[in-house]
């Protein structure tokens, strides 16, 4: 190809205008291609609040529902639980819930709307695993310091029997405490606060 | 030529396509250095197991259901009913850890022997990209059948990308395409693991090849054979890939198939290793097993995750224990390739790595218990320290001088003698009289077996000089 009679400033400008309207054209497909891979509609509209009957729960129980495909748990804690919850916070990194995600009516020492039972989102901070019900106090596998709570298998975080984690473990904060309210004594909805649903 | 009618279809085709001209380039007239060993052969096999992958994938995809409520079921169907469908579905299962033994071992070659280095550092950076790839590609196989190992997995390694300070959550939503592992997530790695990746895993091992043939190949002794070259402007200690390294990869092939089909026929979970037992139970979203590990090939890295006490420091570890695999060409400072002209220092680091490497493998398949993670930290402290440490101990190194052409390997007929010597060091032939006639049975020596054991031991010792 003959460079005679070329100009080049011309032949540059050409070549950046139809590189900037090719990159914007490919913005505007891209917007489309990686927005199809969001929640559709259907899984969105798949998280309604679900009821949970606590009427049937014994002392030390602990019930699994299922909330958004994920575990929820409802668990009746004991006065000798509860006790031990309010002295033993020295290992708790979190101990007043600053960090960590409840709804503004359980955001108290025992991370519930009555001490007695706990409601949490069963899945661990760190990296989602389900951790196990250790109720049992200084059990040989987890050592003498447990004093009851949850033990994730994966990662090895460790929370008491309020959810809240303990210190130098991979978790970053207290389990989650979901959105909920009382609409009878014994039945509980979970994925709605009081105040959502007087409204 | 005497003119047919196959010399004509031929000819005609190469008018039109460079038929012949890619076939001298890369296969009759591509010269390999002639003493390639025992770790060369891990190439050629990762591409076979790559085909085996393709075909046995092929076929499972003909049965299997990317649907949350039937997978489970579909590949119990594949297993029971589908004629051979057993067979399929174990070739693809032992061929994804083979995949990864094959590929552990090749890059374990790069490592001693310096193939890495300049000017073989883009084959190297192909060569990770591909390993990468292959770790999306078996992570998002390893769902699709949905059980229990599958699902916990694939939740953990996703809540990996929610550590990403600001955008993790969004992120995570936006790959699963839902707030948990469901449906939509199972559908959309079926879909990249059958279509995306292996894609882009051809396009690799294309480019990688294409890299490595403009170059030239790296050999045991880490010298260019290209240096020395003959009249004919062929390097004097290359040969022809075809049909030399062909049909001894071909014994490599053979010996490969020997274990893959012993595993395929006799152990297809490998104790669990390879498909672990909680995977045949189904998913269940509310109820984590009691003890989750990943499969075996990705522990090293999950046990470096869990040493560290910190949910973005552990992600961050984990994702820097990879990419300071590609800075290798560069963190390498030495003036020789290969192990055999390094001075000590870097030889005693390799094996340090190695143990490290194994040790955090063993110790991502263990519970976390607190003496492990102890046991981790350390090891991954030696994993790092092998790499970050390297452009420090590789400039104090003492390299021995390099030759000016390859070393003969002996063969084994030339390690017969040596190996007869040693065997008679260790026996002594003891006299027992029987019916009248006295008989010679050679016996084990103790002493004799402590001191050629000691001769090893002090051969292994001199060598890490």
């Amino acid at each position: 190809m003959s460079e005679q009679g070329v100009d080049n400033s011309k032949r540059q400008f050409l070549t950046t205008a139809l590189t900037v309207v090719g990159a914007v054209g490919t913005g505007y497909i891209a917007v489309p291609f990686l927005a199809q891979m969001q929640p559709s509609t259907k899984a969105k509209a798949a998280g309604a609040p679900v009821e949970i009957d606590i009427s049937k729960i014994e002392p030390g129980q602990l019930i699994r529902a299922a909330w958004r495909g994920k575990p929820v748990w409802v668990l009746f804690r004991t006065p000798e639980v509860l006790e031990i919850l309010a002295t033993d916070t020295g290992k708790l990194a979190d101990p007043d819930s600053l960090e960590s995600i409840q709804p503004e009516s359980s955001q108290n020492e025992f991370r519930s709307i009555k001490p007695g039972i706990f409601i949490a989102v069963g899945l661990c901070t760190h990296l989602g695993c389900s951790p196990t019900f250790r109720p049992e106090i200084a059990p040989n596998d987890l050592g003498p310091t447990w004093n009851g709570g949850f033990f994730c298998p994966c990662h090895g975080s460790g929370f008491d029997l309020a959810g809240r984690v303990v210190r130098g473990v991979p978790a970053p904060t207290n389990l989650d405490v979901p959105p909920h309210h009382y609409i009878t004594d014994t039945l509980i909805l979970i994925g709605e606060d009081a105040s959502e649903a007087s409204t | 030529m005497k003119s047919n009618y196959l010399n004509d279809c031929t000819s005609w085709v190469c008018r039109r396509f460079p038929m012949a001209k890619l076939w001298n380039d890369h296969m009759a007239q591509y010269y390999a250095p002639k003493n390639f060993n025992f770790w060369y052969f891990f190439g050629s096999l990762a591409l076979l197991v790559l085909v085996n992958q393709f075909i046995t994938g092929i076929l499972l995809t003909m049965n299997y259901k990317p649907d949350a409520s039937l997978a489970f079921d579909s590949v119990e169907y594949i297993m029971r009913e589908v004629p051979w469908g057993w067979l399929v579905r174990y070739m693809h299962s032992t061929g994804a850890s083979a995949f990864f033994i094959v590929v552990y071992l090749h890059m374990f070659r790069g490592l001693i022997y310096g193939s890495y280095k300049q000017p073989r550092e883009l084959i190297w950076i192909f060569g990770m990209l591909i390993f990468l790839a292959l770790m999306a590609e078996a992570f998002m196989g390893y769902l699709l059948p949905w059980g229990q190992m599958s699902y916990w997995g694939a939740q953990v390694i996703i809540s990996l990308f929610s550590a990403i300070p600001v955008i993790g959550d969004d992120l995570s939503l936006w790959v699963r395409g839902d707030y948990v592992i469901s449906d939509a997530t199972l559908n959309r790695f079926f879909a990249f693991h059958v279509i995306a990746i292996p894609l882009i895993l051809v396009m690799l091992v294309f480019l990688h090849i294409i890299a490595l043939h403009e170059v030239g190949s790296n050999n045991p002794d880490g010298i260019e054979i290209k240096d020395s070259k003959d009249p004919w402007g062929h390097p004097v200690d290359g040969i022809p890939f075809h049909p030399y390294y062909t049909v001894k990869d071909i014994v490599g092939v053979a010996v490969f198939m020997f274990f893959f089909a012993t595993v395929i026929f006799y152990m297809p979970e490998m104790g669990g290793y390879f498909l672990e037992h909680a995977n045949f139970i189904p998913a269940d979203p509310l109820a984590t097993p009691e003890h989750i590990a990943p499969v075996w090939y990705f522990t090293p890295f999950y046990a470096i995750l869990r040493a560290i006490p910190d949910k973005f420091a552990g992600v961050i570890a984990m994702g820097g224990a990879i990419v300071v695999l590609f800075l290798l060409p560069w963190l390498d400072r030495s003036p020789v390739r290969s192990i055999r002209y390094r001075g000590g220092i870097y030889k005693k680091a390799i094996v340090l790595f190695v143990i490290s490497f194994i040790g955090l493998g063993y110790l991502g398949m263990q519970p976390p218990t607190a003496g492990a993670t102890i046991f981790a930290r350390i090891l991954t402290a030696i994993y790092f320290a092998f790499f970050l440490l390297m452009p420090i101990y590789t400039r104090w190194e003492r390299p021995k001088p390099l030759p000016k052409r390859v070393n003969e390997e002996p063969g084994l007929e030339d390690r017969i003698p040596a190996i007869k010597q040693s065997f008679a060091a260790m026996t002594h032939d003891v006299p027992e009289t029987r019916d009248g006639h006295t008989v010679m049975h050679t016996r084990p020596d103790a002493s004799g077996i402590a001191h050629e054991l000691s001769k090893l031991g002090r051969k292994i010792i001199r060598s890490l000089d």
